[in-house]
Formats: structure tokens, C-alpha cells, sequence
């Protein structure tokens, strides 16, 4: 009995209101997505609303159940037990699951119920992450690495195989807890320099100039890596001398190449190569004559960026398939393709642009209602929010995504086991990936990637995934404050 | 908690997520605020997105002749919401439309099981293909029925009334085909079947839209953004077919008053020259709001006009196969050109011959006089060429070697990689099929003698029967049979497995015999070429016996292969040979100089329930 008082006091009921408060907005973002003229109650379990309503009733439930379980379980074997039985079904799905647009993805449970295992395959490999990097975490060597990348990855692996890349891509969300638990920064900023390169090569690529001898896209991409050379041989190894002179070597090259084309056309690809060359080499010899290995790193760091240059074409073209492909130009503005990719996103932006500063008003909406926005009511329901409530309604769910997920990061700051920071972290993660993904597409400012925007869009097993993901991490929350005495 | 040494890279998470929320919300204010052309719609207007239907494909025969074009048809559209104060009697009037069908079609409309895209602010189709006719008084009145909309669309009209199985039609795309490909929308168009279908793709090619701005009244205030977001639609591909439109005229018109079917081939391409099945009728009674109505008559015809007997009617191949049945005895080895077999005429045994001529006859008189004693002996020393073995193993391999062969003609499936859809494949019977039925040691060569004649369980097609006196014309190889006119180069070679080609020449100097030495064929030759050619005459339990022919000509470098099929009309020789000849003349020359021969089989007549539609 007095566990159960301990437990109600230690909930963390701010982050529960906003739960319910996100729950309930998505739940009237829903019903003005798909109310009609005729359409009558918001009950009505013939329409989506309705039918959400009864997901949000459940999902009500599972969280009360959760906060009944002891949380001495999550850090124990069941965690792993779990991974297992979710992996598994994981690749089941891929062979039983009917064929929805393409995706196998879905296991259909009865002739009203389908659940995407998928979604829950975030709590379990969180629960797994969390248990092996607390269990771990000390004494990480080069087998524990590869360990943690498999766990991270094999789901990731099995969802893409079951056509369902952006739900697959939401793993990669986990390199966020790795870096606030230990993982280089620099390990960060060379992914996020890798997606710059890549967006160079695909956007520039394609711009022919002097008469379609040189390629945009590596000048700028191979001009991005001598820069960054040239930043950090000055500022991180204040190696001044050094980094200036290669300033200079580079811009000479490009300016002989410059003159030179005066006469006779002459790709400034050449002279991009040519300087990458010439980086490398003067690197080697600053090594080889000053007996130092301050600019070993830099080195590979330029072999390997030229590789992934040369790499990104062909990734591009043959890897990724032609609907990601357009998507990624739709993106980038390079298509407008405005019947397939580019009519979606262009479509979200007219309902959204519509809104103005206040909206049209609940229920108001034209644009969403006309259905001229497809996937309304799932994975463009923000497209609702932004026609109805404006600028002022979609700033102010922004800002309430933004509080609820700094609100988790503090929650899992003040947690005194490692294994529920790190869990606490893996929610937060989660979650900002979706809101970041979701949101962006809407507002054409990534790729059509089809993830569900948390509480908002339409779908039970989302829903409660979400909210599974939350109610874990508030129960490990709620005893943090009775741990104590017995300790 | 205590050796946490990278507490402070929550700060830089927490930087991460502020920043991305403070660059969308930047975002939504360039977008909600900022920008205008967004925010001129957002006053309560609304854009309409009017389709614009692109022109589907002509298509051509192969002379580019222009078979099938498009003519405008006006649907009428309403978007419920919009629709007030409506005087329905003068509505009514207008249109020319009873009250019931108006209070129907609004109910069905407003029918979400039916109608499952249903919405009272888009645009319903009340009304589809209607012609200028019906649709210009409404058009001058139309300010007096808000909410009703006239959209222009293009119907399919024809030059001629024939090929309308080769043609195929076009009909409203069924709720699966909407849920499968994304382009469809309900109430659009789609090829149903024949060409229409294999290139519906091509043919269809790609809807626009325009985009208009309409006030809360829905009155049209222009186009939106000036028409920056529009797309033009891109008219469908034009297609070339192989037919030739006049000998399948002559085809249609030799086969009034009997159902059957011709089926033509150039030899050397593959290409379909024409594919006649009758009873047919004009395609145009599959065009527009007749549609149903034509549609319903032609099936509960017991006559069967819609269906295409060339593909997907089966027929013993009769007698017509015994030139197989000679190609593959000489290529087994179970006869040589020498080789003579004794016939008693109708007291033969097992099976009787049905042609009184001289005996013993040779390879050439078998074929020419279409001996069935000597088929039979010469299909028994094949198949035991190997005797039978213990258990009847070693004639089961012989067996499958001679089906192999057989099927290699292109006979027993459907023929592959061809653009001629709705196909049957005909059937030639497996050796697992005899076994299961008689045992594995209960059938020999004397059980299935009916095989040697074309009889039995053997079933073709006309156009398989076709393609099959095609691959004898091109001396062992067919080009798989098709109907759109395409570079050749590209299309795929089929050899079919004759080891020795000089047996092509026995077979085809026995079927220039078979024209030139017998009653019928010499009466019935085309002037002036030399050809060879078949005939069947096969049993059949509904009356009359099929009467099939295949030939081709000239008899050196073949430019048409052909068979024909005359359902209960009797014998080959009186009615698919005729019938069949006159086509060649008709390819060859370009008209038929017999026109008494003509008129006499187009006013024949075998069945007197066909109708001409």
C-alpha cells in the first residue's frame, strides 16, 4: 500500500499532462482531417476519430498497467528476453505480412485489427541499448562496440527488408545516446558533414557547367573538405604557418586553372583533383619531415571523404530507388514532380501556407478537408494543425514538442541508476527523430519519409508504442524517490 | 551519477532540439506569414483542381490506317456542398433527365458504401458521356445550378466496324484497379482488354490538372497563382498495329452467317496480319452511354460475340496436325521419305481411312491425301522406336520426346511475351497425364493412337495453329506472334526442335501435293501461286464437323501462314480451305479477283443465329 502512495508521488504528472494534452490535440487534429460536411460525431467509430478514440482509450489503459509493473524488471534479463521475442517477430512479419503498397510490414490480427511490429521494435531495442551500455558501459572495448552497433543495427536491417525504410532509419536516433554517453562528438559532426557532402554531390550534380566538362558537385564538395583542412590544421592543431600555406597552394591551383581557361576550356574538376592530391601529399611530407603524427587523422579523414564523393553518385543512383530519389530532389528543389512526390509536399504546403497567422478555425479547414493532402490524417496531420490553427496553433505544438522533450531530458538527468538515464535518453531521442522527420517533410524541408508524427497521427500501433516508450521510463521515474530510503 | 564525465553534453542535446524547433518555427512563419501567394487562398476561398483529361493514343494498322481516334464527351459533375436552391423540374428539363433517375443518381452519389471517396466539397460524377447534343442547353444555363459542372472528356469513335476483339474496349476502372495504381481515379477510363489493355499504359498518357481559385460562393474567380501550378496533360503514344485492316475486313465479312475464326501471320515477323473471330461486332457499341445496354446483349447471345475464338477457343487440330505428326516421325527416325504403309480405306485397322486413294502410299501421298493408316503406323514405329522396356519406361521417354517436340510449335500453353492478351493454351496431354490416368504400364502406343489424327486430347487454338504453320513456313523457327508493329530485330526467335531441317522440305512438297493434286484444292487454289497447304475435319459432338485449313504461301520465301476453323460446317476441304485461299489472294494481291467464289462463302451460310452487330 505504501509503495503504491510512493509510486502516485513520484509520477512526474507535468510531463503526463502534456502527454494527455498532445493525446487529445492529435485526437481533434485527427477528426478535422477527416470531418466532412456530412460527417457527424467525433464518436462515430466509422470514421478515423472515432476509431482513434478508442486507440487513446487503450493506450490510457496500457499506461496505467505500466505504472502497476515493478520497475526492477527493465533492467534485468527480461530486457534482453524482450529483444530477442521482438526481433524475432520482426522477421516473421517479413514472410506472413500481406502486401500493403509494397511493404510487408503489417500483421493482421482479425479483420479490424492490424499491428506494425516495427513500432515497437524502438521500446525493445531502447530496453536492450539502455541494459547493455549500463551493464557495459565501463569497460568498452572493440568486441562491446561491434556488440552495441549489432543491437543498435539488426532491427534496422530486418525493418528495411520489410520495405519500410523510414520506420528503419528511426534506429539511427540511438547514435544521440551514444554520444551523451561517451561516443566522440567528432563522430557526430562527420555524419552530419557526410549528409552535407552527399546533398552537394545530388543538388550540384546535376548543374552542368562549362559545357557539361566539370561537375559542380565535387568542386564544392572537394572545396568543403580543403576548407575543412584548412580549419582545422589552424584552429584545433594552431598549426597557422601550415594551414595558411595550404590556403594558398589551393587558391593558386584554382586560379592557373582560372587563366588557363582563357584559352582553352579546361574542367576545374581537374584542378579540384588535383588540389585534393596535393593536400594529401603535403600532409604526408609535414609528417615525414617534422617526425609528427598530429595530422594522421586529417589524413585518412580527406581519403575517406573523397571516397564518400565518389560513393554518393552511385549510392544515389543505385542504391536508393527512383520514388527516393525523388523524393530527395523534391527536397532539395532540384524537381517538382508535382502529380507524385512533389504533389504531396507541395499540396502540405498550400494547407499549410493557407493557415495564415491564426488559421481558418477548427473544422475550417478547406485544404485538408478536400482531400487534396493525402496521408491527412496520419503522416500529414500536421498539415491539419498548420490550416486550422495558424501559425500561432502549429508554433505553439512546436513548442510544446520542444518543453515535453527537454522535460525528458531532464527527467533522465535526474535519474541515479545509469541504466535509466540511458533509457530516458533513448526516448528522447526517439521521439525528436520522429518530431524532426515528420515535421520536416510537412514543411518540405526533408524527404518524404513516412513516419507517424508521436500522438498526433492516426494509428493504434503507433499510439500505443509511444506511449509505451513514455510510461516505461515515467514508471522507472516514479521510484526513483523511494529507491532512496532503502538504500 | 558521480563518474559521469559527459553530463554536460545534455546541454548540446537540448541545443539540438531547440534549434531544430526555432528553424521550423522560422519555417512556418516565412510560410504562413510571409508568404502571400499562400495566404490570398486562405480568406475563406478554396481551390477547385479541375482534371484535364489527356487525348489517349490512335492507333493505326500497319498500312497507317487510322483505326480508332477520340471524339469529345462532356460529363457533369457536382460538388453536393455547393448545390443550392436548385429547381429541380428545370433542371430536369434541361438535361433532358426524369426526376426518379435524378433523385437516384443523387442517392448513389451520396452513398458513402458505394461511393467510398465520396465528399460533399469535391467534385461527383452525376452525369458521364454525354455528347455536344445533350450537354448544350445545359451549358448556356448553367449560372442557374450552382454547384454543377461540365467537364470535358474524349470518348474512343472508330473508322471501321471491325477487329473489335484485336481493338479490345475501354471501360470505368473497377474500385481495385483505383486501390493498385495511384493514377487512377474513381470514374476514369481504362483499357478493359485487347490492345486497349496490353498498352493501356502507353496509350492513356498522363492527366493534368488545373487549378482555380473559387470564392466561399464557389463562383470561379481565375486560375490560381496563374496557373503556376498547373499541369498541362501529356497526350498517350500512338500505336502501330500489324493488322492489316483490309484482309481483316474480308475475314469478318467471309465468316457472316458462321462462327469460327482466321488467324494470319507473316511468317518472317510474327506479325498478326489479321485475327478474325466471328460472330463479332462494330467496337463502337462499347463506346459511351450505350455501353451497358450493348454490353448486356451481346452477352446473352448464345453466339458468343465476345468471345475471341482466335485465342481462346479450342479445337481439335485434326488431320492439320498430321503435319507434325510427319516432321516428327522423320525427325524420331520412326519413318524415312521411303518408308510406305498399306491402307485397306475404310476397312483399316485401328484406325479407318476416310479418303479412297492408291496404296501402299509414301510420306507425300500421306500428307496429300491425308492417309490416317499411315499416320497411325508411322506414330506407332515412332513411339516404340525404343520398345517399351519393363515397365514401360523406355516408350514413356520416347513419349516426352515427342511431346517436347509437339510443344515446341508453340502448342499446349499460352504463347508467351506476346501483346495478345486473353489467351487459352490449348492442351497436349503429358505423359504423367496418362499414367495417372491409365497406370503406369496400362497405355501404349495403340491407346492414344487417336493422337497420330489430331484427335484425342489435343487442343489448339487458331491462333497457336497459325503460328504453328508459321514456324513450317520458316523452316523450323517461329517469331513469336504479335500485334503491334515493332522492330523485328527485337523480337524473340523460337526454334522449335527439329534436328534435321531437310524434313521441312518433305512435309511442305506434301502439303503443295495436297493443293495441287487434289479435287478441292486444285479448284480452290489461288491463281498464279504456289503454295501448300492442310485440311481437318474434326468430329464433334455439337452437329456439323469443324472444318479447319492451314496454309501458306508463296511456297518459297512464305509471306503468309494461315489457319481458319468454320465451326460445324463439314468438311476442310469445302469450307476453311476456300475461305482461307481467298485471304491469301486478298494479301498477295491486294484484292480478290474470284468474286464469285466471294459472294458464294459470304452468303453461305452455317449457323443461322448469327447476327451482325
Amino acid at each position: 500500500m505504501s509503495r503504491d502512495i510512493s509510486i502516485k508521488q513520484g509520477i512526474d504528472w507535468v510531463t503526463v499532462f502534456m502527454y494527455v494534452v498532445m493525446v487529445i490535440a492529435g485526437w481533434l487534429s485527427i477528426y478535422g482531417a477527416s470531418y466532412d460536411f456530412d460527417q457527424s460525431s467525433i464518436f462515430d467509430f466509422g470514421n478515423r476519430a472515432g476509431k482513434q478514440f478508442v486507440w487513446i482509450l487503450t493506450a490510457f489503459g496500457i499506461a496505467g498497467l505500466l505504472m502497476l509493473i515493478d520497475d526492477k524488471v527493465y533492467n534485468s534479463i527480461v530486457s534482453n528476453f524482450i529483444y530477442i521475442a521482438v526481433t524475432l517477430l520482426l522477421i516473421v512479419t517479413i514472410f506472413i505480412a500481406p502486401d500493403i503498397k509494397g511493404s510487408h510490414s503489417w500483421i493482421r490480427l482479425g479483420s479490424f485489427l492490424s499491428i506494425q511490429p516495427a513500432e515497437f521494435a524502438k521500446i525493445a531495442t531502447a530496453l536492450a541499448v539502455s541494459r547493455f551500455l549500463a551493464t557495459n558501459g565501463k569497460n568498452m572495448d572493440w568486441k562491446n562496440y561491434v556488440l552495441l552497433l549489432g543491437i543498435t543495427l539488426l532491427p534496422l536491417v530486418i525493418i528495411i527488408l520489410q520495405k519500410e525504410t523510414g520506420s528503419a532509419l528511426v534506429l539511427l536516433a540511438f547514435f544521440l545516446v551514444f554520444y551523451r554517453e561517451g561516443m566522440k562528438g567528432l563522430i557526430l559532426l562527420l555524419g552530419v558533414f557526410a549528409i552535407v557532402l552527399f546533398i552537394v554531390i545530388v543538388r550540384f550534380g546535376e548543374i552542368p557547367i562549362q559545357e557539361g566538362k566539370s561537375d559542380l558537385g565535387i568542386i564544392i564538395a572537394f572545396g568543403a573538405i580543403l576548407l575543412v583542412q584548412v580549419v582545422y590544421a589552424f584552429f584545433v592543431q594552431k598549426a597557422k604557418k601550415e594551414a595558411l600555406w595550404l590556403l594558398g597552394i589551393t587558391i593558386a591551383i584554382a586560379a592557373v586553372t582560372a587563366i588557363i581557361n582563357i584559352w582553352i576550356i579546361t574542367s576545374y574538376n581537374y584542378a579540384a583533383y588535383f588540389a585534393i592530391a596535393a593536400s594529401v601529399v603535403y600532409w604526408v611530407v609535414i609528417e615525414l619531415v617534422k617526425h609528427s603524427r598530429k595530422f594522421r587523422g586529417l589524413i585518412l579523414f580527406i581519403i575517406g571523404a573523397v571516397l564518400f564523393c565518389f560513393a554518393a553518385d552511385y549510392i544515389f543512383d543505385s542504391i536508393l530507388k527512383p520514388h527516393q530519389q525523388t523524393r530527395i530532389k523534391v527536397v532539395l528543389n532540384m524537381e517538382d514532380d508535382l502529380s507524385g512526390a512533389g504533389y504531396n509536399v507541395n499540396q502540405s504546403k498550400i494547407a499549410i501556407g493557407s493557415g495564415g497567422l491564426l488559421g481558418k478555425g477548427f473544422l475550417n479547414g478547406t485544404q485538408t478537408k478536400l482531400k487534396y493532402v493525402p496521408e491527412q490524417d496520419t503522416d500529414f496531420i500536421f498539415c491539419t494543425v498548420g490550416e486550422e490553427f495558424g501559425f500561432v496553433g502549429s508554433s505553439l505544438v512546436l513548442i510544446l514538442f520542444m518543453v515535453f522533450l527537454l522535460r525528458i531530458i531532464h527527467i533522465a538527468e535526474r535519474q541515479r541508476e545509469t541504466f535509466n538515464r540511458i533509457y530516458g535518453y533513448c526516448v528522447v531521442s526517439i521521439f525528436f527523430f520522429h518530431i524532426m522527420v515528420n515535421i520536416g517533410m510537412v514543411l518540405g524541408l526533408m524527404p518524404v519519409i513516412g513516419i507517424p508524427l508521436p500522438f498526433f497521427s492516426y494509428g493504434g500501433s503507433s499510439l500505443w508504442a509511444f506511449t509505451i516508450l513514455l510510461f516505461i521510463l515515467l514508471r522507472l521515474d516514479a521510484s526513483r524517490s523511494s529507491r532512496v530510503r532503502y538504500v | 551519477m558521480i563518474n559521469d564525465p559527459y553530463q554536460n553534453r545534455k546541454y548540446v542535446i537540448a541545443a539540438i532540439i531547440v534549434g531544430v524547433i526555432l528553424i521550423y518555427i522560422i519555417r512556418l512563419f516565412s510560410l504562413q506569414i510571409l508568404e502571400t501567394k499562400y495566404k490570398e487562398g486562405a480568406e475563406s476561398n478554396a481551390l477547385l483542381y479541375k482534371t484535364v483529361y489527356a487525348s489517349r493514343g490512335l492507333i493505326y494498322d500497319r498500312d497507317g490506317k487510322l483505326l480508332v481516334y477520340n471524339k469529345p464527351a462532356y460529363d457533369i459533375t457536382v460538388i453536393m456542398r455547393e448545390v443550392q436552391n436548385l429547381d429541380t423540374l428545370d433542371f430536369c428539363r434541361t438535361l433532358g433527365i426524369s426526376k426518379e433517375y435524378f433523385d437516384t443518381r443523387i442517392a448513389e452519389i451520396k452513398d458513402t458504401r458505394r461511393n467510398r471517396s465520396y465528399s460533399s466539397y469535391t467534385p461527383q460524377f452525376f452525369m458521364t458521356q454525354l455528347e455536344m447534343k445533350d450537354v448544350a442547353a445545359f451549358q448556356q444555363s448553367n449560372y442557374k445550378y450552382p454547384g454543377f459542372y461540365i467537364q470535358n472528356r474524349t470518348l474512343r469513335e472508330y473508322t471501321y466496324q471491325n477487329a473489335a476483339h484485336v481493338l479490345g474496349s475501354i471501360g470505368e476502372v473497377s474500385r481495385q484497379q483505383v486501390e493498385a495504381d495511384s493514377y487512377y481515379k474513381q470514374g476514369d477510363y481504362a483499357g478493359r482488354d485487347g490492345i486497349e489493355y496490353a498498352y493501356e499504359k502507353e496509350l492513356r498518357g498522363e492527366k493534368g490538372v488545373e487549378i482555380l481559385l473559387r470564392d466561399s460562393k464557389g463562383r470561379i474567380m481565375g486560375k490560381y497563382e496563374n496557373g503556376e501550378f498547373d499541369e498541362s496533360p501529356v497526350a498517350g503514344s500512338d500505336i502501330k498495329l500489324t493488322i492489316d485492316i483490309e484482309l481483316q475486313r474480308l475475314g469478318e465479312l467471309l465468316l457472316s452467317g458462321k462462327t469460327g475464326s482466321i488467324v494470319a501471320i507473316e511468317p518472317a515477323s510474327g506479325e498478326i496480319l489479321a485475327m478474325v473471330s466471328h460472330p463479332t461486332f462494330d467496337p463502337s457499341l462499347l463506346v459511351g452511354r450505350e455501353r451497358s445496354k450493348n454490353y448486356s446483349e451481346l452477352v446473352s447471345d448464345k453466339t458468343q460475340p465476345l468471345l475471341n475464338r482466335a485465342t481462346q477457343g479450342q479445337y481439335s487440330p485434326g488431320s492439320t496436325f498430321k503435319i507434325l505428326q510427319a516432321l516428327i516421325s522423320l525427325d524420331m527416325g520412326g519413318v524415312s521419305e521411303r518408308t510406305t504403309f498399306s491402307c485397306q480405306g475404310p476397312d483399316s485397322r485401328p484406325i479407318k481411312c476416310t479418303h479412297r486413294h492408291k496404296s501402299p502410299v509414301n510420306i507425300y501421298d500421306a500428307i496429300e491425301q491425308s492417309c490416317n493408316p499411315y499416320f497411325w503406323n508411322a506414330f506407332k514405329n515412332t513411339l516404340e522406336i525404343d520398345g517399351y522396356g519393363d515397365r514401360n519406361e523406355d516408350f514413356k521417354k520416347t513419349y516426352q520426346i515427342w511431346e517436347d517436340k509437339v510443344k515446341s510449335f508453340g502448342l499446349g500453353s499460352r504463347i508467351a511475351g506476346t501483346d495478345v492478351y486473353e489467351q487459352l493454351g490449348g492442351d497436349v496431354p503429358s505423359g504423367s497425364y496418362y499414367t495417372r490416368y491409365y497406370g503406369e504400364t496400362g497405355w501404349r502406343a495403340l491407346t492414344i493412337r487417336s493422337l497420330s489424327i489430331g484427335q484425342g486430347e489435343l487442343l489448339v487454338t487458331p491462333l497457336q495453329l497459325a503460328n504453328m504453320t508459321a514456324a513450317v513456313a520458316n523452316d523450323g523457327y517461329y517469331i513469336t506472334p504479335h500485334l503491334r508493329k515493332t522492330d523485328s530485330l527485337a523480337l524473340k526467335v523460337n526454334k522449335v526442335h527439329i534436328d534435321n531441317n531437310k524434313h521441312f522440305a518433305t512435309v511442305k512438297e506434301g502439303m503443295k501435293r495436297m493443293v495441287e493434286n487434289t479435287w478441292n484444292g486444285k479448284l480452290y487454289k489461288v491463281p498464279g501461286v504456289d503454295m501448300g497447304g492442310k485440311t481437318g475435319t474434326v468430329q464433334n459432338p455439337h452437329g456439323e464437323d469443324h472444318s479447319l485449313y492451314v496454309a501458306f504461301a508463296p511456297l518459297h520465301n512464305p509471306t503468309i501462314a494461315i489457319a481458319a476453323v468454320i465451326e460445324n460446317a463439314g468438311f476442310g476441304a469445302s469450307w476453311a480451305m476456300p475461305i482461307a485461299n481467298l485471304m491469301i489472294e486478298q494479301y498477295l494481291f491486294g484484292e480478290v479477283k474470284r468474286k464469285a467464289l466471294l459472294e458464294e462463302f459470304i452468303n453461305k451460310t452455317t449457323n443461322p443465329d448469327v447476327k451482325r452487330y
